[in-house]
């Protein structure tokens, strides 16, 4: 039996932390790692902080970290060159995806409207963003920027890469050599290669695919070479769900009657798809992730627009208090997402019927 | 019904080639549009064809090579120095993470508590960020650093500046033994040892980082996949724990851990171009360069995918060779 | 007796290089019951799956209800809608209700409206006697309602022929009554049977016609009289003997 230590810290300690010689000295070094780590840390991050409105030479005298960065600077890393006083379309865009995410979450609501919310919701996020029509001054995606670049980017990548990737799976596990070897082909060859790569030949290489004058959107270009990255590794976890379907649901659709199309929608797709949310919930993390990306071939996305922030020489020095505000909002993103993603997989397993 | 002699248009073996015919033939229609844009739009541009580039002067200095490089070099040298920076950073970045990421590993599953906290918070704070924004955190670090005579010392051997990282190195020219060499400041300068560029150390510290926080997980996963029997049925036969982790943990723990290490591995060669966002010359700066100078993006991509293809399915060869070693050990 | 209304004639069929039925040639009649037994791996499944073309015959004839199965959709998809079957591990749809796996084909295949096919349905029910288990998942029946509910919704496109390969097998055995039950129920209304099992009790109940396959081949088909008291083949005795002794 194993003894309850509830109520009792030092039993507790003494099973945790001391219960051997061995345990014992890694307990007082890391106990040592923390004490030499945490004052200097809360010193700087704390005591010696510069907050509120300021400039760069404030906080040089204050010798902490410079949280007025933030103050002065939180628009420019949250928006990028979004015109200053449009500034509410893009956070009620914010506000919308997040909403729409969170709709999302909730099992219950998984039900064919969702898609279509999904549609509207984009359709109204690019209304906003974009203007030109109800009395909004249109903005081009050139001056797009911050997060709800990377939340546009990200989560269009991953909705169009999603049909997209159910067809390579279904292609890869077909019968028909030819169609075998072509989703084969793309899926490997795209999993091969680094997204760098990808997002450069979109950047340059997209503009020699079109006929001559036709010209395409750079956003657009990064957003096309992000959806058909994605859907190669997507691809990956449909054929993962596809193959945990025993074979006796393949052949009792087949001795049904049902048609090969008819047996995938109806029956092998759904069960499929329920078993691979959790690693599409992870693909999307990893998405939103990649798309910092998108900095390297010259797009504002959250990142680019904070090292856009740090860029005016006076707060350079202060670059560790920009990126470390920057990851927190890609930390919350992507902590709260793998969170989800863990609970539903528990869920989906508890209840699997 | 009837049981006359089927149509053809019934045969599903008919169906299967047509639906494969037409699927070809779309995927090749679409390939020729795109191949005969691109080759319509390099004409007006005036841009060459062809991979005659390579034997040309490139023209560019690379600030890091490990053979010898001129800008007289030719292209393809150029490449194939950024061939091997790539190629260094990832092998040292494998090794790297790979022992960072078993030690994490390990730490999740110990029985101490305050250690096993403290290896989640790593691997929790590291994976949920983007590695090129920790990439741009760690090259910002080491630029900012005091110049060499004010350099940081921690560790005896081992000096830190904005010029990068000073380490001990081996010197083979000594007969047999390799000696160690000690490096030391003397006026502006560092003598012996070997300097890591602060580019080449970003990406390299980047790298391994972040991945060892994902191989972290990996190991703890294939350490508890190992059912708790296992131990007790070894315990029963009398084999020490030494013995156990050995002989019976390990090799069992290695089947699950070795297919997803594979990948992270790839990964890391796959990650290493962002080199190019903090100036360190890999081959796809390299390539890029190029591309630039000549305007020959298609040449210059494809010489990238190819290598990349060609490296990722040399690593997965290797680690799927290893895979069975280890299969066959535990069977 | 009339024209038979399944018919397999000099069937042979290979998987890769394994010869799995050599010239097997049966006829059932409208109506018969044939149960077909034979150690593990002699080819009982094979045979039964190459009926609805759920395994392809590389040679020999199999005709069922005049249709000869063919590499062609349209006769293929006819004998399907003539031919039900039940498999060993049930193969009901997880995510689908009772009463949604037995719609199913009749809506989206047989274009029934959808409250002509659940009239239907719950008919059905009634008759495998679950009727009050229309509305939950497969998961949450016993192993034996679950076949059971298998054996209605092969029910459901009013087929010629029914096909059980192993229908008791998994199940255990304060269960294997319930779904014999219904299947001797269903004999008695004259569907026409072919059955793979082991249950020999059922079979001496049952059959009219016993089939005895062996490496591919088969060794015997007699009427369960003679096939139980004086088999003719060595081989067979030696399986009775075995499979009785127990
Ligand atoms: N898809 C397949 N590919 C290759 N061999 C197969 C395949 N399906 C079955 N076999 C082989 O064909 C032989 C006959 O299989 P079958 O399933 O028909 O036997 P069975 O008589 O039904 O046996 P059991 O009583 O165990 O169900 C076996 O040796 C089996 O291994
Ligand atoms: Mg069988």
């Amino acid at each position: 039996m194993k003894p309850s230590f509830r109520h009792r810290p030092l039993d507790w300690g003494r099973a945790n932390l001391f219960s051997s010689p061995a345990n014992s000295l890694l307990t007082v070094l890391a106990l040592a790692l923390l004490w030499q780590l945490a004052p200097p840390l809360v010193g700087w991050g704390v005591l010696r902080a510069s907050w509120g409105a300021g400039d760069p030479e404030t906080c040089r005298q204050a010798g902490g970290a410079c949280w007025t960065l933030l103050t002065e600077k939180h628009r420019l890393m949250l928006f990028g060159v979004y015109p200053y006083e449009q500034h509410w379309r893009p956070l009620l865009a914010m506000a919308l995806f997040v909403a729409l995410l969170a709709t999302s979450a909730n099992r219950r609501f998984w039900r064919p409207w969702l898609a279509a919310l999904w549609l509207l919701t984009v359709l109204g996020i690019g209304i906003l963003m974009w203007g030109g029509v109800l009395g909004l001054v249109p903005v081009e995606t050139a001056q797009w920027g911050g997060l709800p670049l990377t939340l546009v980017i990200a989560v269009l990548a991953i909705a169009m890469a999603f049909p997209f990737s159910i067809l390579l799976a279904l292609g890869r596990r077909s019968d028909l050599p030819a169609i075998k070897a072509l989703s084969v082909g793309y899926i490997e060859l795209v999993r091969g290669v680094p997204l760098v790569s990808v997002l450069f030949m979109a950047s340059v290489m997209f503009p020699l695919f079109l006929p001559e004058g036709v010209t395409i959107d750079k956003a657009l270009r990064a957003l096309v070479g992000m959806t058909l990255f994605t859907a190669a590794y997507l691809a990956e976890a449909v054929r993962g769900g596809l193959q945990a379907i025993p074979r006796g649901q393949f052949e009792a659709a087949d001795v049904l009657g049902l048609s090969y199309w008819q047996a995938m929608r109806l029956i092998i797709l759904p069960q499929a798809l329920r078993l691979v949310i959790p690693p599409i919930v992870n693909q999307f993390i990893t998405c939103f992730k990649d798309t910092s990306l998108v900095t390297i071939v010259g797009l504002y996305d959250l990142l680019a627009a904070t090292k856009a922030a740090l860029n005016d020489p006076g707060w350079r020095p202060f670059f560790v208090e920009g990126y470390l505000a920057a990851a927190l909002v890609y930390f919350c993103f992507c902590f709260f997402m793998s969170r989800y993603s863990q609970w539903l997989e528990r869920e989906l397993n508890r209840d699997r019927r | 019904m009837t049981g006359g002699r089927a149509s053809i248009w019934g045969s599903t073996r008919f169906r299967g080639l047509v639906y494969q015919v037409l699927v070809v033939a779309v995927v090749v229609a679409l390939g020729g549009w795109l191949v005969h844009n691109t080759l319509v739009n390099l004409e007006v541009r005036g841009i060459a064809t062809g991979f005659g580039f390579l034997e040309r002067e490139a023209g560019f200095g690379i600030s890091e090579n490990l053979i010898s490089y001129t800008p007289a070099d030719s292209y393809a040298r150029a490449l194939t120095v950024g061939l091997l920076n790539t190629l260094v950073v990832s092998a040292i970045g494998i090794v790297l993470a790979t022992l960072l990421g078993t030690v994490l590993g390990v730490a999740r599953l110990s029985g101490n508590w305050l250690v096993g906290r403290l290896a989640s918070v790593y691997v929790e704070a590291v994976r949920n960020v983007p590695l090129l924004l920790q990439l741009f955190v760690w090259y910002g670090v080491l630029t900012a650093l005091p110049g060499a005579r004010q350099a940081l010392h921690p560790l005896p051997g081992l000096y830190l500046s904005n010029r990068g990282l000073v380490i001990p190195s081996l010197d083979w020219s000594q007969g047999w033994l390799p000696v160690l060499e000690i490096p030391s400041l003397v006026g502006f300068n560092f003598v012996g040892g070997l300097t890591l560029s602060p580019e080449f150390a970003a990406l390299l510290a980047g790298l391994t980082i972040y991945t060892a926080a994902f191989i972290a997980e990996i190991v703890r996963a294939g350490i508890l996949a190992v059912p708790k029997g296992q131990t007790e049925a070894a315990l029963s036969l009398g084999l020490s724990p030494g013995q156990i982790l050995r002989l019976v943990v390990l090799p069992q723990a290695l089947r699950v851990i070795v297919p997803p290490l594979t990948s992270q591995y790839l990964n890391i060669c796959k990650n290493s171009p962002l080199a190019i966002a903090i100036g360190y010359p890999d081959l796809v700066a390299v390539s890029n360069t190029a591309i630039n100078q000549t305007g020959q993006a298609v040449e210059g991509v494809t010489v990238v995918m190819v290598v990349f293809l060609a490296l990722s399915l040399a690593l997965s060869g290797l680690m799927n060779w290893y895979n069975k070693r280890v299969a066959l050990v535990s069977r | 007796m009339a024209a038979p209304i399944v018919e397999l004639c000099d069937v042979n069929k290979w998987f890769g290089a394994f010869h799995v039925l050599k010239d097997i040639t049966l006829e059932v009649a409208k109506g018969e019951k044939v149960v077909v037994c034979g150690p593990s791996g002699s080819g009982k499944s094979t045979m039964i799956r190459c009926i609805n073309r759920l395994e392809e015959h590389q040679s020999g004839r199999i005709v069922v209800d005049g249709v000869e199965l063919a590499d062609d959709i349209k006769a293929i998809d006819a004998v399907r809608r003539r031919v039900g079957m039940v498999f060993q591990s049930f193969n009901l749809f997880p995510h689908l209700t009772v009463l949604e796996n037995l719609t199913l084909a009749p809506v989206r295949v047989a274009g029934m409206a959808p409250r002509d096919a659940e009239a239907t349905a719950m008919a059905l029910l009634e008759r495998v006697r679950i009727p009050e288990q229309a509305g939950k998942f497969p998961g949450q029946l016993s192993g034996g309602q679950q076949q059971r509910v298998a054996i209605a919704r092969a029910l459901c496109l009013k087929p010629a022929v029914m096909l059980f390969d192993e229908p008791t097998s998994a199940l255990d055995p304060e269960m294997v009554g319930e779904v014999l039950d219904v299947m001797s129920g269903l004999a008695a209304e004259g569907m026409t049977m072919i059955c793979v099992t082991h249950e020999m009790g059922f079979a001496r109940a049952v059959a009219d016609t016993m089939v005895f396959m062996d490496e591919g081949r088969i060794v015997e088909i007699a009427p369960p009289a003679r096939f139980f008291d004086h088999p003719a083949n060595e081989r067979t005795k030696r399986f009775l003997g075995k499979i009785i002794g127990h």
